[in-house]
């Protein structure tokens, strides 16, 4: 028994380990946490945005101290768009809100007042500063030849698109597909004529063979991850599918060299426009000071520099300029929003998405 | 002592274990297939790890893990547990003490509240704290007018931690210690010891084994705990992220290589927690069997 190691001995061998790569990690050359910056703002954003800010935080640190001598840094946070809504509801201290749908930072504005219902016109383009849409990843080649929304539904293509119950892009292909039925249904002035009383008929005859060709896409769906990080798994590591469904910019984004990975990207002529949104959190940024960098930040957003790097992150840019140079990189579509179409996404959620929406209706037969 | 037939009869079948007479081809099928799960589901799942995170060489693994984010999310999971650890045990060690050696009234209440966080779902713990400290909850207003802000900063996070891993070194001593029963301490007691006399002369060296066990596998817990975190850490990077927190934010941003880099440290930090649990069984199998060899037997 006394010939036997103390507890407190043994223990040190396993704090020990923990120690040497603490001093491992702690050595000179990494770690620089830039602790000259004289004040930070926090920007709360969603999953796919990390390497745009990484990039466009340096340069907006850079370029503020440019102009006014002051030392900053952008601290960020990422996660699913929702869930990062309902955190700063709960008081995560975010300066500015860089967000995937108008109704996540709307619920901020209603639920928690931290900053006025107005918002989305305080800024450009309905404070969107770069868009996006969905894509088609196929094999290279693309030997079943899939152009379009419709060719999803033919007979013996293998579909791979998330479970839109748990999915947000799942949700966008599902009202994509929606759309695109009604646009072939209806023609090009669809938008307008759903809103005209005089084609009541023809809109309601529309709205069933849109439901009876989503439902036939969803027949073809080989396999409904619970996410759009593991559907493009299943597409691209496991090899499964003829087509993945999910955004373009992100579809470049998980495959930057494509044609290495044997894939290629087909961009549907008609589909939906998502504009992922930006705002000042007021309250917040007032009581922690930042209002002014606050504000700076998100204009910057619309600056070349920051336009053509969402360009060179597959993002949609708005700019006359950036649009132009990426020209080749993003072919002219016909987009339609949620909004026009759906009535907004409170309303699309309750009629698709909700439990025994149509959703569950067209996918349990 | 044991009667002379039965001596005689294992002399004779000591090479062979009885339990051991199937036929050999039967056996090694067996042996086959609990190796052959135990790869598929424990070594291979491993081996991946490795692979994909020297998948594109040590230059890049290297920087993945010097990474200033990728430190900072090291440093904090260290920092937790080292909170989190030793106010477990100390914690622990009283509540079984409590629990083994007294009589009180509400024990069993008292029992089931410390099994509470095994038994609630990990996601729902990290909701109770934003309830609780949340803009929202019902603490959040009060403290924020104070200027405390304690959900999404790693107070929350060593807050949960805490809670989640606090039944380990308490479940693991209660049952240990009442095996023992209380002689030994009565005795010290009676000898003229005070009470802290008697716990680190008495029942501390007979507990030793057991309380390591337990802090171990709190310590375990206490670096891979992921889905109260998750709620409660608001993911800011490079300083609310813990390792685990870390390697699912680099999965989702299509870093595999700097994923899996990060995950093979998680995953060095359990081997090594299970190289020392090990050696600690053994060596709690050992004093068992000196303690019953030293028995002079009934």
């Amino acid at each position: 028994m006394n010939a036997s190691p103390t507890p407190a001995a043994l223990y040190t061998v396993a704090t020990l380990a923990c120690a040497c790569m603490l001093a491992i990690f702690a050595s000179p050359g990494c770690g620089d946490f830039e602790a000259g910056a004289d004040r930070a703002i926090l920007n709360v954003s969603y999953d796919a945005t990390r390497g745009f800010y990484r990039e466009l935080n340096d340069e907006f640190a850079r370029h503020w101290r440019e102009k006014t001598g002051e030392r900053i840094r952008v601290r960020m946070s990422h996660g699913g768009s929702g869930a990062q809504a309902r955190s700063v509801m709960d008081g995560l201290p975010a300066d500015v809100v860089t967000l995937a749908l108008a109704g996540d930072i709307d619920a901020i504005a209603r639920q928690s007042r931290l900053l006025p219902e107005n918002w989305q016109g305080k800024l450009p383009h309905n404070s969107a500063p770069y868009t996006s849409t969905l894509g088609f990843l196929v094999r290279k080649g693309n030997p079943r030849d899939i152009h379009t929304w419709s060719d999803l539904a033919r007979e013996g293509i293998q579909v791979i698109t998330p479970n839109p119950r748990t999915s947000g892009v799942a949700q966008w292909n599902y009202l994509a597909m929606w759309g695109y039925a009604l646009r072939r249904e209806l023609g090009s002035d669809f938008v307008a004529k759903m809103n005209d009383p005089a084609h009541a008929r023809d809109v309601a005859r529309a709205q069933q063979v849109a439901r009876e060709f989503v439902a036939s896409v969803y027949r073809n769906v080989a396999v409904m991850d619970s996410g759009a990080r593991s559907a493009t798994n299943t597409f691209i590591q496991r090899g499964i599918g003829d087509v993945l469904i999910n955004w373009e910019n992100e579809s470049l984004l998980g495959s930057r060299d494509l044609d290495a990975a044997g894939l290629e990207m087909i961009v549907p002529t008609v589909s939906i426009l998502a504009e992922p949104t930006v705002a000042v959190v007021e309250r917040t940024a007032e009581r922690r000071g930042n209002t002014d960098l606050a504000r700076a930040y998100l204009e910057f957003l619309y600056s070349d520099f920051a336009q053509d790097l969402a360009g060179r992150y597959y993002f949609r840019p708005v700019t006359e300029k950036a649009l132009t140079k990426y020209a080749h990189q993003f072919p002219a579509l016909e987009l339609f929003t949620v909004d026009e179409v759906f009535g907004g996404w409170a309303e699309a959620l309750r009629v698709h998405f909700r439990d025994g929406g149509t959703f569950d209706q067209i996918y349990a037969r | 002592m044991s009667n002379p037939s039965t001596s005689s009869s294992t002399a004779r079948a000591a090479p062979i274990n009885p339990s051991a007479a199937e036929s050999p081809w039967v056996r090694w099928v067996l042996i086959a297939i609990a190796l052959g799960f135990i790869s598929l589901v424990l070594l291979l799942p491993l081996a991946l790890v490795f692979r994909y995170a020297f998948g594109e060489g040590l230059g890049v693994y290297l920087a993945a893990i010097r990474d200033a984010d990728t430190v900072a999310a090291i440093r904090l999971t260290l920092i937790t547990a080292a909170i989190v650890v030793p106010l477990n045990t100390v914690f622990g060690v009283m509540a079984a003490w409590a629990i083994a050696k007294f009589e009180f009234r509400g024990k069993s209440l008292l029992i089931t509240i410390l099994d509470m966080p095994f038994a609630i779902s990990p996601v729902v713990v990290g909701m109770i704290f934003v309830l609780l400290f949340g803009a929202r909850g019902w603490l959040g207003p009060t403290l924020s007018q104070w200027g405390i802000q304690i959900i999404f900063t790693p107070i929350a996070i060593v807050i949960v931690v805490a809670f989640g891993t606090m039944p380990f070194v308490v479940r693991e001593l209660v049952s240990l210690m009442q095996a023992q029963g209380s002689e030994e301490e009565l005795a010290a007691l009676t000898l003229g010891a005070s009470g802290f006399q008697t716990f680190r002369r008495i029942t501390l060296p007979n507990i030793k084994w057991g309380l390591i066990y337990g802090v171990i596998l709190c310590n375990a817990r206490a670096m891979g705990e992921f889905g109260s975190v998750y709620v409660v850490s608001g993911r800011i990077r490079g300083e609310t992220d813990t390792m685990p927190l870390h390697i699912e934010a680099l999965y989702n941003d299509y870093l595999l290589t700097a994923s899996f880099a990060v995950a093979s440290l998680l995953a060095m930090l359990a081997i090594v927690t299970l190289v020392v649990k090990s050696i600690v069984e053994w060596k709690i199998a050992r004093d068992q069997a000196i303690a019953t060899g030293d028995d002079p037997g009934d």
